[in-house]
């Protein structure tokens, strides 16, 4: 079916009042592009991306994510990325099937970008993150049929001056996440790592580490999670938004991080130890 | 059925129509400079915009009926965004655009009642000013394919003398402007109105930006660079003392060496007679 869209009937479409939504335009004059619109039966593994941390931090936020993906027992990928800028001061990590996640987050920046267009004024992070989850709500027919994805969301909030994260369910349910969160198969023990290595406002190069650590701990008990590839320099993807902006460490700064958190693991295997008693208790 | 009224006449009262409606508004300029390319348009309004980003090296100007032409804004994202995400973004030309704008207003043009009153340029930064492009769509869906500037509005030629006499190939983004702002203030007629920042809708598509190069400058970073691109120096000076006709074959160096004495402006240069 209509392979350029440059007809009577979508120029129509284009020239039409609508709304600012580039999925609801999409939806209406030119369906087919939707990746929903072509959920079907799936036999066999898809490729799987994994585990993906996020925290707040003094200055804004950070989300970090490993490099594998898997197809069943096999590494499909080992360097996918799965960290992504959404707009200037918001990322989303994906964590599922890779196929559609990465259709996903292509639609949803795409989303963003044409609204700022459209409007002359970005969404609110609040905003964003409701159209986040509208879109994992859309891929619940694809979620019922094992095309599962769940993102993660976070995003530098200019009217408050932090950080926020927000997780989603495949029924397309939103939750804000205070301090930390991950998501993917390692999450729960990335999770444990965060809740033991997490302070509240803890500079920026601190907040790397607690996530090259925590990524670590994933990958040291998760078969689907990848940890830093020292022999191929293949190091987590590393995001920061702050009232700067989006930045994403070059692999050299990440590989920075990276090392040393491996060359600690040499001394001990387990990772820094956590007090047992609180200190002043 | 009424009366039969030829093409011929129906084609041309149409055209009265819409050039009449073009030309009760201001006209605006696009001028390319070294590092990208300028728009400049006289407009109050700082919500309300004549210029804006289309796609990542692609922006859009117009002058004529607001409503007319934010309609063919939105719609020109929409045709850019859905073209990126079906295939890929570097696919989304302003060759393509401008080729889509031409025949929607062409269609308008012939087959509604009343044709737009607009006038467009689609501009596309490239990595070099050699591969900079810049079409001129008018309300009959006429293109032109322009290099190095472009008048638009009731009195574009009018405008497009002034700036042909001014441009550059490679002149800096401070000429640029004082070469928009000359031609703008009717200043090869020798009258001319002071234009203040307020006034004034500038964009630029900077070439040296990744991803989207269309930029706003605006409030404080727009006071600057008007100080430094005030129209003065040698050649306001010439075309004011001796009169509407002079400007012709020295306007190019003359144009130059004036925006290096505008270097350090005087507030009161831009006003004197």
């Amino acid at each position: 079916m209509g392979a350029e869209y440059l007809g009577g009937q979508f120029t129509a479409a284009c020239l039409a009042v609508g709304s600012s939504s580039f999925a609801d335009f999409l939806a209406t004059s030119a369906p087919d592009l939707l990746p929903g619109a072509r959920a079907a039966q799936v036999h066999g593994d898809l490729p799987h991306g994994t585990t993906i941390v996020a925290m707040d931090f003094d200055g804004g936020v950070i989300m970090a994510g490993d490099r594998r993906s898997t197809a069943g027992s096999m590494i499909a990928q080992r360097d996918i990325e799965k960290v992504f800028r959404s707009d200037d001061f918001s990322c989303v990590g994906i964590a599922g099937v890779a196929g559609v996640a990465l259709e996903l987050v292509r639609l949803f920046q795409l989303e963003l970008e044409h609204y700022e267009k459209l409007e002359g004024r970005t969404l609110s992070l609040e905003g964003k993150a409701n159209r986040l989850a509208a879109f994992v709500r859309g891929n619940l027919a694809g979620a019922m049929q094992g095309l599962i994805v769940v993102p993660l969301f976070a995003g530098f909030d200019e009217d408050t001056g932090k950080g926020r994260i927000f997780s989603y369910t495949v029924d397309g349910g939103r939750y804000e996440e205070r301090k930390f969160h991950s998501i993917g198969s390692g999450s729960v023990f990335a999770r444990g790592s965060l809740k033991k290595l997490y302070t509240e406002g803890m500079a920026e190069g601190d907040a790397i580490t607690v996530c090259m650590q925590a990524l670590y701990d994933a990958a040291d008990d998760d078969s689907a999670t990848g940890g830093p590839d020292l022999t191929r320099r293949i190091y987590p993807v590393v995001a920061l938004v702050t009232q700067d902006g989006f930045r994403r460490l070059t692999d050299d700064e990440a590989a920075e991080y990276a090392e040393a958190v491996v060359g600690e693991r040499m001394q001990s295997p387990g990772g820094p130890n956590a007090p047992l008693r609180q200190a002043g208790t | 059925m009424p009366f039969y009224v030829s093409p011929e006449q129906a084609m041309k009262d149409k055209a009265d129509y819409a050039r009449k409606g073009i030309a009760r508004g201001r006209n605006s300029v696009v001028v390319a400079y070294d590092e990208g390319i300028l728009f400049v348009a006289p407009n109050p309004s700082s919500a309300l915009h004549k210029v804006s980003e289309i796609y990542d090296r692609i922006a859009f100007a117009a002058v004529g009926r607001y409503n007319e032409y934010e309609n063919l804004r939105v719609a020109g994202v929409r045709v850019a965004d859905t073209r990126g995400y079906q295939y890929a973004r570097e696919d989304v030309t302003a060759r393509g655009l401008a080729n889509w704008y031409a025949q929607v207003l062409g269609s308008i043009f012939t087959s509604e009642p009343k044709p737009y009153e607009v006038e467009i340029v689609v501009a596309e930064v490239g990595d070099s000013q050699d591969t900079d492009q810049m079409y001129r769509i008018t309300f009959d869906g006429s293109v032109a394919d322009e290099h190095g500037f472009v008048a638009m509005g009731g009195q574009a030629d009018q405008v497009a003398g002034v700036l042909k006499d001014r441009y550059s190939a490679g002149m800096s983004i401070e000429a640029a402007l004082g070469a928009a702002i000359a031609a703008l203030s009717g200043q090869g007629n020798g009258e001319r109105s002071e234009i203040n920042a307020s006034q004034l809708e500038v964009a630029v598509l900077a070439r040296g930006r990744v991803h989207r190069t269309f930029r706003r400058i605006r409030g404080a970073q727009l006071e600057d660079l008007l100080s430094k691109a005030k129209p003065g120096g040698k050649a306001a000076e010439g075309s004011a003392s001796s009169g509407p006709t002079t400007p012709p074959k020295g306007g190019k160096s003359a144009a130059a060496d004036g925006e290096d004495a505008a270097g350090e402006p005087s507030p009161g240069d831009g006003t004197a007679p």
